[in-house]
């Protein structure tokens, strides 16, 4: 069986003009004499079960025209030299993935209460199966997510994939990194050990050293004038509510822009003439000949 | 425009067929907003409404604790016996409630010193927050000095920096003396010739123009006199 047949009709690559088999397959060579045979039951209601996932799948395209959509995204063109250094966005949708799914079993056993999360955490570390290895995969994690934002912003960079027509993408990418780094001060002090504890104080205060408006983003950040109770609550609604939530939103535009306006070739790769083009020397007879 | 094509009907128009449409539901002679105009204000008006009830108690909750002063808190470390001139004495209190080990500071206490022009009779109580960022300092007895261990701040015995990178002096809490016990209280800073101020975050300058840029938060005490 050909792989192609596993995938639904609608998500199939379209064919090129002048190939492929047409609607029904290959028509037998010699129908007269040869009559087809007539399936058993059995194999039919086999026949059948073999097509209930593409039906399935042409039910819901039938309502929601996705097919259009997926096919024009999932063949989309990328240009020539395309390399390894492009899947470095990839691989930081991937790190939020794995933040976003072990934090969510995390909060499970987390009690974001200043005199109960630390044994909480020591709880799912010690205790929990496989909490330690969960708590790791956070913790590790977000030095991994706030490592390849980077590589990938130099990937951006230096390849120049920031210029016309992609900057609005660019500063999308700065406002996700912004959120990422959020993530990354507000998760530090949830263990609520002496480390976050005073982690959290300095980085508090290194906030609170911008002028005039510094020193009430930092009772803002404390809900007073001391690092307390609120604080901790505090800390824990923005880095599981309000943060994931943008961040999400804006990865998702940040994906429909690298969709609809394509990915830019390595500067190194130049762009040639297109194939079937005709010599310049003779367009521009033409369009003489039809002026004059 | 809609909103044209609207006003002219029934007046003039382009094709046979238009100037015969009728004028629309509610036209009248002189009119200064079409139907459709005053439907589409009102539905916009009316969602800006719905949505500031629900956005602006929603921030304001989340900025209320900037405005919010707690409750003046004293507490007693210790007869005055205990606390002499010439050094200091190592004690903890809790600053903010309800947060456990947290919420406790340590002072450094000792009496006033006539010897360092200062008023006598009085007690004086040295935060240990590093006024850079917030680190503890530690008293070191031999050095006469406190010493940051974060960053390297260095304090002289009246909590004045000498040196690293902190912005001014080590903070101060207010003290008094009630029924032969030291209590302390509420925390104040000072500016660089150990004039009282509103407390400030580590980090932040006091004195002078610093007194604007870095301005005196509502959730802090007034400074014991003046300031």
């Amino acid at each position: 069986m050909k792989l192609d047949s596993l995938i639904p009709a609608p998500l199939r690559r379209p064919a090129k003009p002048g190939e492929g088999d047409g609607a029904r397959g290959p028509a037998p060579a010699d129908l007269k004499t040869t009559p087809p045979e007539r399936p058993s039951d059995a194999a039919r209601l086999g026949e059948r079960a073999k097509e209930t996932p593409s039906d399935v799948l042409a039910w819901v395209d039938q309502r929601t025209a996705a097919s259009g959509f997926l096919t024009g995204m999932l063949f989309r063109k990328v240009p020539k030299g395309t390399n390894w250094f492009y899947t470095l966005g990839s691989a930081t949708l991937f790190a939020f993935i794995v933040q976003a799914t072990t934090g969510v079993f995390l909060a499970m056993f987390y009690t974001p209460s200043t005199t109960q999360a630390y044994a909480s955490i020591a709880h799912i570390n010690n205790d929990v199966f496989l909490g330690q290895f969960v708590h790791g995969m956070h913790k590790w994690g977000s030095s991994v997510m706030v490592i390849l934002i980077f590589l990938h912003m130099g990937r951006t960079f230096f390849f120049g994939a920031y210029k016309y027509p992609r900057e609005l993408n660019w500063v999308i990418g700065v406002v996700l990194l912004i959120l990422t780094m959020t993530m990354a001060f507000t998760g530090y002090l949830l263990p609520f050990d002496q480390r976050s504890f005073w982690a959290s104080v300095v980085g508090i205060n290194i906030n609170g050293t911008g002028p005039v408006l510094g020193p009430y983003l930092s009772d803002f950040l404390r809900a007073g004038p001391e690092l307390g109770a609120t604080t901790l609550s505090r800390f824990y609604a923005i880095h599981m509510l309000l943060v994931p939530g943008a961040i999400i939103a804006l990865i998702g535009a940040h994906m429909y822009l690298v969709v609809k306006l394509g990915t830019t070739a390595p500067p190194w790769v130049h762009a040639g003439k297109p194939k079937n083009a005709e010599p310049l020397a003779q367009l521009d007879a033409s369009a003489n000949g039809s002026d004059g | 425009m809609a909103d044209e094509a609207d006003k002219r009907n029934g007046t003039e128009g382009g094709s046979p067929a238009e100037r015969l449409q009728p004028d629309p539901p509610g036209y009248f002679e002189g009119e200064s907003m079409t139907r459709r105009r005053a439907f589409t204000v009102a539905a916009q008006g009316l969602g800006g409404i719905a949505g500031a009830a629900i956005v602006l108690p929603a921030v304001g909750f989340a900025v209320a604790p900037i405005f919010h002063r707690g409750k003046e808190r004293w507490e007693a470390v210790g007869p005055v016996g205990d606390f002499v001139e010439d050094t200091y004495r190592q004690v903890v209190f809790t600053e903010t409630e309800s947060i456990g080990d947290a919420g406790k500071v340590t002072a450094y206490v000792r009496k006033s010193s006539k010897q360092l022009g200062e008023e006598p009779g009085q007690i004086v109580a040295v935060s240990n927050r590093c006024a850079h960022l917030g680190c503890p300092v530690r008293f070191v007895e031999a050095a006469g000095n406190f010493i940051c261990p974060c960053h390297g701040g260095v304090y002289d015995f009246q909590g004045k920096r000498i040196g690293g990178p902190p912005v001014r002096p080590l903070d101060h809490f207010q003290a008094r003396v009630r029924n032969g016990q030291v209590e302390l209280g509420p925390r104040y800073s000072v500016t660089s010739q150990l004039e009282p101020v509103r407390a400030r975050d580590p980090g932040e300058f006091t004195g002078g123009v610093w007194e604007y840029l870095y301005p005196p938060r509502p959730s802090t005490f007034p400074p014991p006199s003046g300031g």
